[in-house]
Order: structure tokens, then C-alpha cells, then sequence
């Protein structure tokens, strides 16, 4: 299965995840201050920053899309809840 | 201790009349209401004396701010008592720390009587102040969104912002006034008492309020209470002006470090270094109290791994809720009777929502007779609350064999295992 790299800037932890994990899924298990709520998609609360490797996150979907724009997200922020990782190395930060 | 000038002064003593702010440092008033009636708060909360609902009007040299507002149903009131301290006008600013309908109910009329005025939230707030405007017909003209770092120069007396997420809501903040050492604190630090004396130096004894305000609304998040003081603790802290109950002007140090002690693992202190798996069953013939041994044999032969047993038989669950809390992991068991897993259990599981639970390692397991629903039901919940329950429960008809002992240690094994396993090698694992 391919694998990826995540690295968490707050904490300066980064782990090997395999392919389709979400970012939710890895910073609540590595203390990352990621907050989050519903994790569904709809709060907007776990709104992250994206450093680098953006290219290596599942394309957002339309819900997320939504919430990114209602939540007047900057360029380079996800929903941790929704993003998934694909390959590659991917650098995120509590927004 | 630290003790400020605002709690060495001699206290002036004054009671809330109608229709008047009340001065609570230099060109800041309190202009919130009493709720003296109230008994019970957003269903879950009780209270002996009513509550308030705070909010503030800070004067800078070049504009006016209003610190959050008060409950709808209470607005004459809350805009009676801001009349008597600025005119509409002259508001620049609305600062609103945490958009729960009991601190943002007058919002969408103080927007319209004070158009002008620039709305300031929390960065995590824009989608539920658009949820909270759709049913009224205010479209926020102007608003930003800020975080910690962000400051307002209001001209003489500035605001400073610390986002607290989940101090209870997650677009929760305080606000902090730099010149005065004064913290708009929200939600944190508040309570729900009642007393028109307004200061706690004059109010009655409110401590056990602060408390229990502190157990239901502040410990399902105790992890963001750490996070929440980090920031606010090393502030120049002369007054605190929470968003419910007394105003703390003497000796508001003292909450702070409630909150620390409060926030604070108890079990750490025996069980430094080590991670904890906490065992909980209840068994009608035994055959279920075999397996939970069994468990706690297998998982005890893991080093760096504390293992506690315990009966719910005893019946009060409470205890076990502080237990739960500082843990790491929890697996829970019981037999199934009538399709269901016995009312200890779910006295148990249905109490967490108090706690935070999140991310714990969770397992369940149960002897039956005839079905044995009780374990998919005890693992529905324990995921339901966000534990993380990676091995699958275990179900075993009556009294369990040698064999099935052996499972049970097994499972016992890999709990204790995965606590001690670092996160990114378990990830590898899944690999």
C-alpha cells in the first residue's frame, strides 16, 4: 500500500501514515493541536494550514470546498477532517 | 500570590439598579442583566440563584467597544443599562468572545441600532454567526476575525485577543485590556450565580457554583483548559471579567489557579511514567469476571503498562469517571441479558460526556448464554465517543475454557501493547 509522510510543524513530529489516511486521524493520535469538533466536515473548527506538499492531499470535495469558503479560509488551508493523504510529504500547522 | 492594585483598593460597595452600568475599571462598565429566576440552564445545568449574563463597554480615546451581549429575551434591559454609558453612535467596536444564543441573543439588534460598528470574532466562528444572522434580517455589513496576536487600538485602552478553542465552544476567546490588566474571559472563569452586589469581595459565597460550572461546562475539554491557560496565565492579572457570575477583582489569580489544579491529571501522580489500562465488568455468574482477570493477566506481562480491575457491581459510577479521565485506555465487559448489556455498564459509558475520552484506547468484551449483543453494543458506544477501539471485542459463550482464557490474555496483551507503541509505529503497523 503507498504510504506518506506527515509532518506536524506545532509539535515537529512526523510519522508514516498509509495512503488515504486523514490528517484528523494522525494528529489526534500524535498530541498534534489540531482542534476539531464534528469531523464531518460541516464545523470548520479543524481548519489547518497547509505548509507544504499540498499536491499530495486528495482534491477537497465540494462540502469542503463550501466550509473552506464560508470559514474565508486563506490558499493552503484544509479541513483535517476531510483531507486525506495520498503519497509524498505533506508539512501542516494548526491554522 | 499575586496580588494587583485592583484588589488592594478599598472595594467600592454598589448594587446593580435598573437601567445603570456599573463601573467596574476606569472607562469600563459592566452593562449585562440578571437572571435571578432561572433554575436551570441549557437543560443540563442547575442552578440555586439565577445567573447573569455579562457583558462590557470599554471607552478608548478614539472609539467605544461593547464585550459581548446578553440572552434575547433580556435585551431591553441589557440596551437600557448600555443607553446610560454610551449612545449608539459612538460604538466602534462589538467584540463577541463566544456566539452561544446566551452572550450573542442581543447581537442582531445591537447590529442594527450601531450599523456603523465593526464586529470582531474569533477566527472559528464565521459559520455559526452567519447560522446565527439567517433568521434575522441583519446582514453584517462589517466584521473581521482575529486570533491570538491580533490587537484593536481602541486609543488609551487596547484589545488584545487569545483564542481559548473549546473553553467551551470552539470559537471561544477572551479579550484582554492591556492598560488595565483586565480579562474578558467569557465563559472561562465564569459561573452561574446570581447576586446584584456584582463583585466577588461583596457577592455570597459562590465557590461551590464555580465548581460545578467548572465540572459540566470546562472538563469535557480539560486538555484545552491546559492549552487556554498556558496563554492567559502569564498575564499581568489585576481584574477578570467573566461572561457569567461575579466580576473577580479580588485576588482573580486565585481562579487561574483553581482552573490549573482542577485541569490537573490526578492519577499521574502514582502512575508517573507509565501507561494506564483501566478494566471494567460486571458478571452474573462469574463467567464474564474470569474473562476481565484474564485481561488484566495478559496486559499486566506488558512493561510500562498499569493495570486496574474493577467491578461496577458497586454501583456508583461516579468514582470511576475521575479514574477514566486521567487513563489511557479503558476495556469494558458484560454479559448479555435480554439482548441488551446490563445498566451498570451503560450508567458508565453514558457518563463520559463529562470527561474528555477522545483518542483513549477503548475495548469490550462479555460472556452470554443465548445471543451476546452486548459487546457490539459496548463497542458502538466506546466508538461513538471517539475512542479508538482497534481490536475487535470478545464474545464468549458461557463460562469460558482454558482456551478461550488464553483469548482473552491475548487481547489483554495487545491493549497494553498498543498503549506502549508509539503512534507512528502503529501506523506502520497498518501498513
Amino acid at each position: 500500500m503507498p504510504k506518506a509522510k506527515v509532518t506536524f510543524e506545532d509539535i515537529g513530529v512526523t510519522i508514516t501514515v498509509p495512503a488515504g489516511t486523514r490528517l484528523i486521524e494522525v494528529s489526534e493520535r500524535v498530541g498534534a493541536a489540531i482542534t476539531y469538533g464534528c469531523r464531518e466536515g460541516e464545523c470548520g473548527t479543524c481548519l489547518t494550514q497547509v505548509i507544504s506538499g499540498g499536491e499530495h492531499l486528495a482534491e477537497p470535495s465540494v462540502l469542503e470546498d463550501q466550509v473552506l469558503k464560508d470559514m474565508f479560509a486563506p490558499r493552503g488551508h484544509r479541513l483535517a477532517c476531510q483531507a486525506q493523504v495520498l503519497d509524498g510529504d505533506v508539512v501542516v500547522k494548526p491554522a | 500570590m499575586q496580588t494587583g492594585t485592583m484588589s488592594t483598593r478599598p472595594a467600592p460597595a454598589v448594587r446593580v439598579r435598573p437601567g445603570q452600568a456599573v463601573e467596574i475599571a476606569e472607562r469600563v462598565h459592566w452593562i449585562g442583566v440578571l437572571d435571578p429566576d432561572l433554575r436551570s440552564f441549557d437543560i443540563v445545568l442547575s442552578t440555586a440563584n439565577g445567573t447573569t449574563y455579562n457583558s462590557y463597554v470599554v471607552r478608548g480615546d478614539k472609539g467605544v467597544a461593547v464585550i459581548d451581549t446578553v440572552k434575547e429575551a433580556f435585551a431591553p434591559e441589557f440596551f437600557q443599562r448600555l443607553e446610560s454609558v454610551c449612545s449608539y453612535d459612538e460604538i466602534t467596536t462589538i467584540v463577541i468572545n463566544h456566539l452561544e444564543p446566551d452572550h450573542s441573543g442581543a447581537l442582531p439588534e445591537l447590529m442594527k441600532r450601531a450599523p456603523q460598528a465593526h464586529v470582531y470574532l474569533s477566527s472559528r466562528a464565521p459559520m455559526m454567526f452567519k447560522a446565527l444572522l439567517k433568521s434575522t434580517d441583519v446582514t453584517p455589513s462589517a466584521f473581521t476575525l482575529v486570533k491570538t496576536g491580533s490587537r484593536l487600538d481602541l486609543g488609551g485602552r487596547t484589545l488584545a485577543f487569545y483564542q481559548t478553542p473549546f473553553l467551551h465552544w470552539p470559537d471561544t476567546q477572551c479579550t484582554y485590556v492591556p492598560e488595565l490588566g483586565l480579562l474578558f474571559s467569557g465563559d472561562v472563569f465564569g459561573c452561574h450565580f446570581c447576586d446584584d452586589r456584582l463583585f466577588n469581595d461583596k457577592v455570597g459565597d459562590f465557590g461551590f457554583s464555580f465548581e460545578y460550572y467548572y465540572a459540566h461546562i470546562m472538563r469535557p475539554f480539560r486538555q484545552h483548559v491546559l492549552a487556554g491557560l498556558e496563554q492567559l496565565e502569564p498575564l499581568d492579572l489585576q481584574l477578570i471579567a467573566p461572561a457569567h457570575g461575579p466580576v473577580l477583582r479580588q485576588n482573580p489569580r486565585r481562579y487561574v489557579q483553581r482552573y490549573r489544579e482542577l485541569a490537573t491529571a490526578r492519577l499521574n501522580d502514582q502512575a508517573v511514567g507509565e501507561k494506564t489500562l483501566l478494566i471494567f465488568y460486571i458478571s452474573a455468574y462469574g463467567a464474564t469476571r474470569r474473562m476481565a482477570e484474564a485481561i488484566a493477566t495478559g496486559a499486566e506481562e506488558e512493561e510500562g503498562v498499569r493495570v486496574s480491575l474493577y467491578d461496577l457491581e458497586v454501583g456508583d459510577v461516579s468514582p470511576f469517571i475521575d479514574l477514566i479521565e486521567t487513563a489511557d485506555g479503558i476495556a469494558v465487559g458484560s454479559p448479555t441479558i435480554n439482548g441488551d448489556a446490563t445498566k451498570p455498564v451503560w450508567d458508565l459509558l453514558s457518563s463520559l460526556h463529562t470527561i474528555h475520552v477522545r483518542g483513549k484506547l477503548g475495548a469490550a468484551f462479555g460472556s452470554f448464554g443465548w445471543s451476546g449483543e452486548a459487546v457490539a453494543m459496548m463497542e458502538d458506544r466506546l466508538k461513538g465517543l471517539r475512542l479508538h477501539v482497534p481490536f475487535e471485542g470478545l464474545r464468549l459463550k458461557l463460562v469460558p475454557t482454558e482456551e478461550e482464557l488464553a483469548q482473552c490474555q491475548e487481547l489483554g496483551r495487545k491493549l497494553a501493547r498498543h498503549l506502549v507503541t508509539p503512534p507512528g509505529e502503529l501506523f506502520a503497523e497498518a501498513t
